[in-house]
């Protein structure tokens, strides 16, 4: 009658998804760093790689699944909806825009950074700025936070939704933000400064060494994502999420337990706003509109709420349809039939078709956090018992 | 005997209805203790304002020597007023440890960080929570299922479970919200049983709302009837058999009580 341990299924499954991650990642980047440009590739191999997914889209779906990682705390975890999350991409985004660049000409703070000295601006060394651009959200995120987490969840979402368009409005009009300028306003800040991975400054056209920084950064949420789930406070992420009554009447603090989620939530999406800077090498006002938010959103659900796997897969499939593989398929299919439709037009319906065809037929997402696919399939959980065995054995 | 808790004159008011009307409450140190009275004479509402989920509009709440009318419903749970609820609220989708482990939540101390480095103290701090769930699980006879989501565990099974996280606040009072509702004869005297070894072995004063009244009858040392959010009666369960306020509140004239 030995019953399966939960906690022991899921961190052995976890395993098995770490290796997966792993060998993954490790091919990724050789096809990319060694194997892309080498110059035995048959060019029919290259320019189907490149057509199909050069490696540009392959660090901005990085990118987006290091966000969707952030916003799975607050929304898979802790259960609170919102979306309003690009504003915490956007500020970690002008993070980097203002320690990285020479935005602030009339300084010149130098600190560890990969430029010579003696250029103006601020340049503190990127790893450093990403951990800035992850506490700075992660106040944002308390601020905003602590007034409004006291709202029911509908409300909460109307005011996330709100902050999530001032913010990027606030760059947007930023040249003259009470007499500063803080952000250039639409003509964006570039360039940011390479970034330094120790034996080399990663500069635009270093996209196989920046694949490699993106998948560490998703390891890092990952890992961050996986031991707070398993500690104290996921359990009381998990719980307010179930039932916020019960969970405070058994000695959990709502407020702070809602507002670490947003913090941690946030300092994903300030890592996600660094690193997105470092993609593009600058950062740019019209970049950060409210669909982001919705995307992201749609990549969590998608990829299966509250499981780490589930959500890198959603955001990276999504985020890689959007960016190259639609318009890709759009060229491919004009090219044999001689049409000439615009098929990245459709883009918002083909989302608007996959996410109502998700809810009809699997509403716990693609690869679904082990606790709703226990349940989803509980019959299945009873054949695999020892009994169950038994019976097929003597069949 | 001493007091473990005491409300004063306690009046809550929604608008212009007085759910509860000047009711004065007290809970002596190891005692069992009974709240009873018709649907809607604002029992429940009575624990919701000891557990601090409604504020009195009147009253004061001491919990030992101290007025915690004010706190916040999750520092009352962490200083030692545990509760279980009308309709079970477990945390379905977490397992029974976990149930437990939530409860314990406000005397385990590692924060983010010491979580995501997995620090010694903080695994020693997991593993020896882990320890005291299963004996508390063991306690309230469903050891069996600390793997087990909750919801998948049997009614009778899944209100055992509710007590036991209520215990896992450590708690000096336990606020039984109608624990046999749903239950046979048979699995009321064996709750009858549990809550008398609970008070026998640990330091701990029990608060019930009833209305199985064999269950009332045999574990309370005193009774209080409430009825349209005042209190009519208290005494011992042979003073309120024969109380004839009593039955009326229940029966609604006297003569129906001749059975």
């Amino acid at each position: 009658m030995a019953k399966v341990s939960v906690a022991n299924n899921v961190s052995k499954s976890n395993r098995n998804w770490i290796r997966g991650y792993t060998i993954a990642g490790f091919f990724l980047f050789i096809t990319y760093q060694f194997l892309l440009p080498w110059d035995g590739l048959p060019s029919g191999i290259y320019q189907t790689v490149n057509q199909w997914m050069p490696p540009s889209a392959v660090n901005e779906s990085l990118v987006y699944v290091i966000m969707a990682l952030g916003l799975n705390i607050v929304v898979g975890y802790a259960g609170l909806l919102d979306l309003g999350y690009v504003a915490f991409w956007a500020i970690g985004g002008y993070c980097a825009g203002w320690f990285m660049s020479e935005f602030f000409y009339f300084l010149n703070i130098h600190f560890f950074g990969s430029v010579p000295a003696g250029t103006p601006g601020i340049h503190i060394n990127f790893w450093m700025v990403l951990i800035i651009g992850g506490f700075v959200c992660a106040l944002f995120g308390v601020l905003i936070g602590a007034p409004t987490l006291r709202l029911k969840s509908d409300y909460l979402a109307l005011v996330t939704l709100g902050f999530g368009e001032i913010i990027p409005q606030v760059f947007f009009n930023g040249e003259n933000f009470f007499g500063f300028n803080i952000s250039n306003g639409t003509k964006g800040i570039v360039v940011v400064d390479p970034s330094p991975a120790g034996f080399k400054n990663l500069g635009p056209f270093d996209a196989g060494w920046k694949l490699l920084l993106f998948l560490f950064l998703t390891a890092v949420m990952v890992f961050i994502s996986l031991r707070l789930r398993r500690g104290r406070l996921g359990r009381a992420w998990l719980a307010v999420r179930e039932d916020e009554l019960a969970a405070s009447m058994m000695g959990v603090p709502l407020m702070r337990t809602k507002l670490a989620a947003y913090a941690v939530g946030a300092f994903a999406g300030g890592l996600g706003g660094v690193a997105f800077a470092t993609h593009v090498n600058g950062v740019y006002a019209e970049r950060f509109n409210f669909a982001i938010s919705i995307f992201l959103l749609a990549m969590v659900v998608l990829g299966g709420m509250g499981n780490v796997w589930g959500v890198i897969l959603g955001a990276f499939v999504l985020s890689w349809v959007n960016g190259n593989g639609l318009s890709a398929f759009g060229r491919v299919y004009n090219d044999s039939f001689g049409t000439s439709i615009d098929f990245t037009s459709f883009t918002f319906l083909l989302f608007g078709l996959v996410l109502i065809f998700m809810m009809l037929f699997k509403r716990e997402g693609l690869i679904p956090e082990s606790r709703m696919k226990l349940l989803m399939h509980e019959g299945e959980l009873d054949d695999a018992d020892s009994d169950g065995k038994k019976q097929k054995a003597g069949k | 005997m001493a007091n473990v808790l005491e409300a004063k004159n306690i009046s809550v008011a929604f608008g212009g209805l007085l759910a509860v009307n000047d009711v004065s409450f007290n809970i002596p140190n190891k005692s069992i203790v009974s709240l009873i009275g018709p649907n809607g004479a604002g029992k429940t509402t009575f624990f919701n304002v000891l557990t601090g989920l409604y504020k009195p509009s009147a009253g004061n709440i001491i919990f030992g020597d101290r007025d915690i009318t004010d706190l916040p419903p999750h520092k009352i749970a962490s200083i030692g007023i545990a509760r279980t609820f009308q309709n079970i609220r477990l945390f379905g989708l977490m397992t029974a440890q976990e149930n437990l482990l939530v409860a314990m939540h406000s005397h385990l101390k590692a924060g983010i960080t010491s979580t995501i480095l997995r620090t010694k103290k903080q695994r020693k701090e997991e593993s020896d929570a882990e320890d005291k769930a299963q004996s508390i699980l063991d306690f309230a006879g469903v050891g069996k299922w600390t793997h087990e989501f909750a919801r998948n565990l049997s009614y009778g099974d899944q209100r055992r479970l509710e007590v036991a996280r209520a215990l896992a606040l450590d708690p000096k009072v336990l606020l039984l919200d109608e624990p046999t509702a749903g239950m046979n004869a048979q699995e009321s005297q064996v709750f009858i049983e549990f809550i008398n070894k609970l008070v026998a072995e640990r330091d701990i004063a029990v608060m019930l709302i009833e209305h199985d009244m064999k269950v009332v009858m045999s574990l309370s040392q005193r009774v209080t009837v409430l009825d349209q959010g005042e209190k009519i009666a208290e005494g011992s369960p042979d003073e309120i058999k024969n109380n004839p306020r009593v039955i009326e509140a229940y029966l609604g004239k006297p003569k129906a009580a001749r059975k």
